[in-house]
């Protein structure tokens, strides 16, 4: 027995060895980093799945300018440490010439060092608007910051004139970072911040927060924070009788939320980006043809549909592939010419980045979804 | 909305969540009577007992009660499992030898879970409806009863099997002293055994009767398993009643500390509370102090 | 004594030469991981390999460094090296006032006490967002130097990584073999016992506490001057189980084996990338197959097999005759 798992260990040391050896002669490699396990795995499987789809269509149809793409994918499973050896390795050993991810905020944040020194173009798929805010030449991203989503909700605030708002937070990245934006536009809406509130992610029951909140004067609820916990807050609001407006971020537009939530779903109301409501966009929307073809495609290959976290990963490969296919094959050139892409309508919204704007999307990228009878309603 | 309103709702809701802590406290409490271990694998039964609930409710369309009573069958049988294939065969086992390999179990079971199901989170139906209920100015829901229905009545029949059947009587005398049970002819090997079996069955009962209304997923075990292991050690490892109030104090404490302190820290509050009565009262609150056993 | 001395050199030179066989790389990168591990799990094995107290809540002392270099250095522009001294003295000092209540408590009630002690760590890291940036994690940690040299590529951190490690190993094995060492070993096997010799088995607990805290500490720092970035889910209680399987399989008591613990476990997720999912099984698999079958960690196991093996082969060759 002892002797057999030590010559699985060589088997394996061997494996290690000849993989790092291999390699196709004319291909570009691109590079990707997801949490596929982990906390955050929500996010890095469809943006994986989603990644690894788009390379393969792109390659049966050619590749680009005749060479083939290919995509190494690693699983940080949501630890920044991880993440930044991984990016070492795609960097160093795979001689990757961009990279997409990773998922979450955090790795980001530890990543973006790295690709700086190495002047690696990353194009990070985390929502945090401090990844882009300030510029750092070599980061780029796709997800929507949530500064824009944040903006959505407070326009809707203002135009119904509720002045008095409870927010409550999940405490993880996604949460604080949701929660930092809320803080700091309320003032420019007119809007008071009565009660500030956060709950762990793996709380299970949030009705003494959301009775503090009964209690206070508040007018309607923002609640930031992705599944389980925001499913956690809609039955509670609905056990204690809350009879205010209750908003959610794009943090929970998947199908799965009104799964896990239920009746308790209903009249939520939430800016999203436009995947999940691509079917019900008129076909004057300049998102419409990506939406359409991204969504049945994923459906086909994965039989589930694609959400917008994978929509994320969707908009970086093809981000990257239009720089490539301007005839950009170093780092540093494909660093130019993403800067150069405007008016590319991706699954995230319309993209223009510019030297002074790598994030590339403007508030129009959400819109606001009511949930209704178990699915989405475009509202206004 | 006046504030003894709001009072009433801290204290009920953190009663509801204090008799699932109180459940999973019992499990703790069981195991470490009949064999001295602190069983670290005790909140994945709590997960197991809500993903066998969602496996067979939603992949099998059985019916609530059926997939309830194979989901509890079912991890009790996994507890028996774990307690042959990781427990039994560790001879002259020490304390560490023991944490360490109930840690490696607790891994091990989530790593399967998450294998088999996948991770993403899943919701039960409620038993009987989504109506809230009004009760001293607190709104509950009719979950929340059933959590207390299902509480009291496990341990009433746990304080029974005790006091009146052979096996709890044998089960109590080896927590009293393994090696003299052993002497008087009860077989500590299976007591130990069916130590596991009711500590998991328990466990997952508290598993499938609050998925309706947390959720469930592979890695709710953890946090789970933590809060019952205070209320198990708030009560002083008792079987019975100490354990109960330990895992309802938890609860209301926590619930106020949400809503009265930071919802941010309510978790810190708990293992602060953990600490404070391992350093000043490690017997708990409700028994009388021990010798050290050398 | 002088045995030992020539062990040590001979590791240590391996140790050093090694950057000049991997060249540069990916897997340098991760060496310097290894380094960091290694100095973490010796620390967790004076505390249980030889003390014989468990300690689910190292992650929290790794992290208090990280943090506190991190702050200290960042928000208030301290040097560096003063940073991670004034960590290691404030954790220090922590260890040891929450050592006397905490070594109190034995097996399994340890255990618990040391781990609520780490989530409520996690937790300050998590919610104190105006200091540390909270789940966000905390961004733009100098990088250290010496004079002009700065240490920034993985060759330079690997030295640095590497020198500390093997300095306190170097300690680690000095202290074992001192008489504080024996009369660890002495409580480990009964603490009563120990007593009634005259060990002041509690004083001597609460310094190997503190000393393992603040080995934990500096690790801490140098990992966030490395990685120039720090978040909250790096010191989180499944980091501590980590630390606590690298040492388990290393072999407890061998401070050798918790290097190589350390190194496997580093390198280990590098193997089953190809098996993504499964490396959690795989863990907890390890945890519990060692602890059955090779109580004594992989160096002592090894060198049982080897021993049964040269018992074997003989026997084989006069059956033969």
């Amino acid at each position: 027995m002892k002797i057999r798992s030590v010559s699985y260990i060589a088997v394996l040391l061997a494996l290690l060895f000849f993989a790092g050896v291999s390699s196709a002669a004319e291909s570009i490699r691109i590079g990707a980093l997801f949490s596929v396990t982990g906390p955050p795995s929500f996010l890095g499987e469809p943006e994986r799945n989603t990644a690894q789809m788009v390379v393969d269509e792109i390659n049966k149809a050619g590749g680009i300018k005749g060479r083939p793409l290919e995509l190494v994918v690693y699983d940080t499973s949501g630890d920044p440490t991880k993440a930044v050896q991984l990016a070492t390795k795609l960097i160093k050993d795979d001689k990757v010439v961009a990279i997409i991810g990773p998922s979450t905020t955090g790795e980001t944040m530890a990543v973006k060092p790295v690709t700086e020194k190495e002047q690696i173009p990353l194009i990070s798929c985390a929502a945090g608007s401090k990844i882009t805010d300030p510029v750092n030449p070599w980061t780029f991203k796709t997800a929507q910051n949530d500064t824009l989503a944040v903006a959505r909700i407070f326009e809707y605030l203002q135009k119904r004139k509720l002045d008095k708002v409870a927010i409550l937070s999940v405490s993880d990245g996604f949460g604080a970072s949701g929660r930092e934006q809320l803080k700091g536009q309320a003032s420019k809406y007119g809007i008071t911040l009565v009660v500030d509130d956060t709950f762990g992610p793996k709380d299970t029951d949030m009705t003494a927060q959301l009775t503090k909140i009964r209690g206070s004067e508040a007018q309607a609820i923002i609640c930031w924070g992705t599944n389980p916990g925001p499913a956690v807050v809609a039955k509670n609001v609905r056990q204690l009788g809350i009879k205010l407006p209750l908003f959610m971020s794009h943090g929970v537009s998947s199908k799965k939320f009104i799964e896990l939530a239920g009746e308790a779903a209903e009249g939520i109301i939430l800016p999203s980006g436009r995947v999940i409501v691509a079917d019900l966009l008129p076909a004057s929307d300049a998102q419409k043809k990506s939406l359409m073809a991204y969504v049945q495609n994923y459906k086909h290959h994965y039989n589930v549909e694609g959400d917008h976290f994978g929509g994320h990963a969707w908009d970086a490969v093809m981000l990257l592939k239009k720089a490539l296919e301007q005839g950009a094959d170093t780092p540093a050139s494909i660093r130019d010419q993403l800067e150069k892409i405007s008016g590319f309508a991706g699954i995230g919204g319309v993209f223009g980045f510019s030297p002074t704007d790598h994030a590339g999307l403007t508030k129009d990228a959400f819109v606001l979804v009511e949930i209704k009878n178990r699915d989405w309603v475009l509202v206004d | 909305m006046d504030f003894s309103q709001q009072i009433s709702q801290y204290i009920l809701s953190g009663l509801a969540t204090g008799a699932i802590y109180a459940l999973i406290g019992l499990g703790f409490a069981i195991i470490y009577n009949s064999t001295g271990i602190i069983n670290f694998a005790q909140g994945e039964f709590v997960m197991l007992g809500g993903m066998f609930g969602v496996y067979f409710h939603t992949v099998h369309n059985f019916n609530l009660a059926v997939a309830l009573l194979l989901a509890i069958l079912f991890a009790a049988v996994s507890g028996v499992l774990f307690e042959r294939l990781a427990i039994r065969p560790l001879r002259r086992a020490t304390p560490l030898g023991l944490v360490i390999i109930t840690i490696g179990g607790s891994i091990l079971v989530r790593g399967l879970a998450m294998l088999v199901w996948g991770k993403d989170t899943h919701a039960l139906p409620t038993f009987s409806g989504d109506e809230p209920l009004s009760l001293a100015g607190a709104t509950l829901l009719p979950q929340h009863m059933w959590i207390f229905a299902l509480t009291v009545l496990l341990i009433v029949l746990s304080k029974l099997f005790f006091q009146f059947t052979i096996t709890g009587k044998a089960l109590r005398a080896c927590a009293v002293n393994q090696r003299a049970a052993g002497l008087v002819g009860i077989d500590v090997r299976r007591m130990v055994m069916f130590s596991f079996l009711l500590a998991s069955g328990m466990g997952a009962l508290a598993g499938i009767i609050i998925a309706p209304l947390t959720m469930t997923s592979y890695d709710v075990g953890i946090m789970l398993g933590l809060k019952g292991f205070c209320a198990a050690i708030i009560g002083g490892m008792s079987n019975g009643l100490g354990t109960v109030l330990g895992g309802l104090i938890l609860g209301v404490l926590e619930a106020l500390g949400a809503g009265l302190i930071s919802s941010g820290y309510k978790d810190a509050v708990t293992f602060i509370i953990l600490l404070l009565i391992l350093f000043l009262r490690p017997q708990g609150l409700f028994s009388r102090g021990e010798s050290e056993r050398v | 004594m002088r045995r030992e001395l020539i062990k040590f050199a001979l590791f240590a030179a391996v140790v050093l030469t090694v950057p000049a066989v991997v060249k540069g790389g990916y897997l340098l990168n991760v060496l310097v991981f290894v380094g960091i591990n290694t100095m973490l799990a010796v620390a967790l094995n004076l505390l249980l390999g030889f003390a014989g107290q468990i300690s689910l809540g190292q992650a929290a002392f790794y992290g208090l460094g990280a943090y506190l270099s991190g702050i200290l250095t960042a928000t208030h522009g301290w040097n560096p090296w003063l940073a991670l001294f004034a960590a290691a003295a404030a954790v220090g000092l922590l260890a040891f006032a929450i050592g006397f209540p905490i070594l109190k408590l034995k097996g399994h009630y340890l255990a618990m006490a040391t781990l609520g002690f780490g989530i409520i760590v996690y937790i300050v890291f998590n919610e104190y967002v105006d200091v540390t940036g909270g789940p966000s994690g905390f961004p733009g940690i100098p990088g250290l130097q010496i004079g002009d040299l700065r240490f920034d590529s993985d060759l330079k951190s690997y030295y640095l990584i590497w020198t500390t490690a093997l300095l306190i190993m170097l300690l680690a094995v000095n202290l074992t073999r001192s008489r504080i060492g024996r009369a660890l070993r002495a409580i480990h096997d009964s603490e009563v016992a120990a007593r009634v010799l005259g060990v002041n088995a509690r004083l001597l607990k609460v310094q190997v506490f503190a000393c393992s805290a603040v080995i934990s500490c500096i690790a801490g720092s140098l990992y966030a001057h490395t990685v120039t970035f720090i978040s909250p889910s790096t010191f989180g209680f499944h980091f501590s189980v980590e630390l606590l399987t690298m040492v388990i399989i290393g072999g407890l008591g061998s401070i050798y084996g918790s290097c190589l613990g350390a190194a496997l476990l580093t390198l280990l997720p590098e193997f089953l990338r190809t098996f993504q999912d499964y490396d959690i099984v795989v863990y907890g698999l390890l945890l519990i197959v060692m602890t059955m079958f090779m109580p004594g960690g992989l160096v002592q196991g090894a060198a049982t097999v080897w021993r049964l093996a040269l018992r074997l082969l003989p026997a084989k060759g006069r059956g033969d005759a």
